[in-house]
């Protein structure tokens, strides 16, 4: 599980993040929602160790990550970040055998069981044919698989992933966010999911947080946080929230400003 | 076959050392050379090879490691096609000391001979340390920053050089040829001065290729996939600048082969640095030893700097080379 205990981040002079208090349990998808601008990606990486904090805590299970090296980091939280561009010239297979990192020593060389993990991963976001290709010739979606099978390669009890659906079409939103769930769900992983589309965390999150201006506004089941005037002043929209005609979950209808 | 990259390189190299080893004003065939290795030759031969030809061609072999293996370590740095081992400071920091260090008449002894070198040396790698220290921002060294107080500071130093050597006339002709580069200070003593510095940056970075391809997907991957990047970033950079400044003491600024060694190896042979960083060291050496021999060769028994020929020749080769190459996404 991912505990974060009043965690605030600076950029400069600014705060971006205030004491913002989140958990995680293992087995459940914590969808992280807000507008822009609001701290999710802040949050995200602050807690995987990439931006400093200026105070707060980051701990599973009673350890303090910030007590641990980096390599010993990357064994507890696996990251997908939001949508970058990848060195095209490194293939598919070698880019996701990086993510066995934080187990081989400082030469890179893998063994076999590491390579028979990384199959695996590929095969689990169905990306197995794209293993001989260059990194630069995927496309957005097929990139963002490769990275989620890195993730999964590192075999950490902890995900984390960054708007991973940002510039996926529909086919792919809903894949990724399913084996996402199974992840949690089917292999107990503790997952924190940025997510800028509120209906696709009303479906697949067990839990949701809404981040506004850097503080957590409210967090809880789906019903409990996407409640029209938790929207509203957030996105400073007027929105209807009605329930899912065919499943138990809400759905948020955003209104025209007048 | 996974080693046919390295049998390739390797057999170059033994070319070009056996080539390097039998041109001279005297020719040596491989017979006689094998000769004199072995202690069966002429008094001559042996002379030749081992007081002239031996240490020429190792330094020169060594110098060519050094450049080819930094420019490699520079490029997957900074994670730029356009960077070599000059880009922070390495090169104009070792110019400026050495001009320096020609304006003093030194005495015709051992450290007095040592002096010019020893000066290029030690500025050199004041200078990478001093672009350091202007580019680090809190407890992280943001590379962009690193290249721009790199050229700034690049562009001090060279122009304090040519102001000193204004105002030396006497000396502008010898600082040019420095400048140029070439092994014209060679000898036993030069080799064992620079070969510890050149093992120890070259070990390093041998070993470094995997952390260098992490390095390529950004420093927030490498550091979430486990790296300790502003720790490695340090120690490649040193153990590069620490290569560089010692070839460059006593060979002086030979450009173009760690710029241009490093594409033709991706090239051929990939983007994978645990393989990029051995195979750009052997062919840095092949390159260099090969560029020599013309240097010797084309005008002899003058010698053009080395530095003019590895631009000249080594320019259309590498374009050659990049026209050939059909895959595009080769960086």
């Amino acid at each position: 599980m991912l505990k974060i205990e009043s965690l605030s981040v600076n950029y400069g002079s600014r705060r971006v993040l205030h004491d913002a208090s989140l958990d995680v349990q293992s087995g459940e998808v914590l969808a992280l929602i807000g507008p822009n601008g609001a701290g999710k990606s802040t949050l995200i990486r602050a807690v995987s160790g990439v931006i400093p904090m200026q105070s707060g805590h980051v701990r599973t299970n009673g350890d303090d990550f910030n007590a641990l090296s980096p390599m010993q980091r990357a064994r507890y939280i696996a990251t997908v970040p939001q949508a970058v561009s990848l060195p095209p010239a490194y293939t598919v297979w070698e880019t996701v055998l990086l993510g066995r990192t934080p187990y081989l020593n400082f030469l890179g060389q893998p063994s076999q069981k590491d390579e028979d993990l990384a199959r695996r991963a590929l095969d689990r976001v169905s990306a197995l044919t794209l293993a001989e290709r260059r990194v630069g010739e995927l496309s957005g979606g097929e990139g963002q698989r490769v990275l989620l099978a890195r993730a999964l390669c590192q075999s950490t009890p902890i995900l984390l992933l960054d708007e991973p659906t940002a510039h996926l079409d529909l086919q792919y939103q809903v894949s990724l966010l399913e084996l996402v769930r199974e992840l949690a769900h089917h292999d107990g992983l503790a997952v924190l999911i940025a997510l800028h589309d509120l209906n696709l965390a009303a479906k697949y999150a067990d839990r949701i947080a809404l981040l506004v201006g850097g503080e957590i506004k409210a967090s809880g089941k789906p019903e409990q946080v996407l409640r029209p005037d938790l929207i509203e002043a957030a996105y400073c929209l007027p929105v209807r929230v009605i329930k899912h005609p065919f499943s138990d979950i809400p759905l948020v209808l955003p209104e025209s400003r007048k | 076959m996974k080693f046919r990259s390295y049998l390739f390189s390797l057999l170059a190299l033994v070319l070009a050392l056996t080539l390097s080893l039998a041109i001279g004003s005297v020719f040596l065939s491989p017979l006689e050379l094998w000769a004199a290795l072995t202690g069966h030759g002429t008094q001559t031969s042996a002379a030749i090879l081992w007081s002239i030809r031996l240490p020429r061609t190792a330094l020169i072999a060594l110098t060519g490691m050094a450049l080819s293996g930094s420019g490699a370590a520079y490029q997957g740095l900074f994670r730029n096609p356009l960077a070599d081992p000059f880009l922070i400071g390495v090169a104009s920091g070792a110019g400026l000391g050495a001009v320096i260090a020609m304006s003093v008449k030194w005495p015709y002894t051992f450290w007095g001979l040592m002096a010019i070198p020893m000066s290029a040396f030690v500025a050199a790698l004041l200078t990478v340390l001093i672009v350091y220290s202007l580019a680090r921002v809190g407890k992280t060294v943001p590379t962009t920053n690193l290249i721009l107080a790199g050229v700034a500071f690049s562009s001090f130093a060279t122009s304090l050089t040519s102001f000193l050597m204004l105002r030396s006339t006497g000396e502008v002709r010898r600082a040019l040829g420095w400048l140029l580069g070439g092994a014209s200070q060679s000898g036993w003593t030069a080799i064992l001065a620079i070969a510890p510095y050149l093992f120890i940056g070259l070990g390093i970075l041998i070993f470094s290729g995997h952390a260098m391809n992490l390095l390529q997907f950004g420093d927030d991957q490498a550091q979430q996939l486990g790296l300790n990047v502003t720790r490695a970033k340090t120690i490649l950079l040193i153990a590069s600048s620490l290569a560089t400044a010692a070839a460059v003491a006593f060979s002086g600024i030979i450009g173009f082969v760690g710029l241009i060694v490093p594409h033709i190896m991706r090239l051929w042979w990939g983007a994978d640095y645990r393989r990029l960083i051995p195979l750009s060291i052997i062919s840095g050496a092949t390159a260099l030893l090969i560029s020599d021999i013309i240097a010797r060769v084309v005008l002899a028994p003058q010698e053009i700097p080395v530095g003019i020929v590895t631009a000249l020749a080594g320019a259309p080769f590498f374009l050659w080379v990049l026209r050939r190459a059909k895959n595009q996404g080769y960086w």
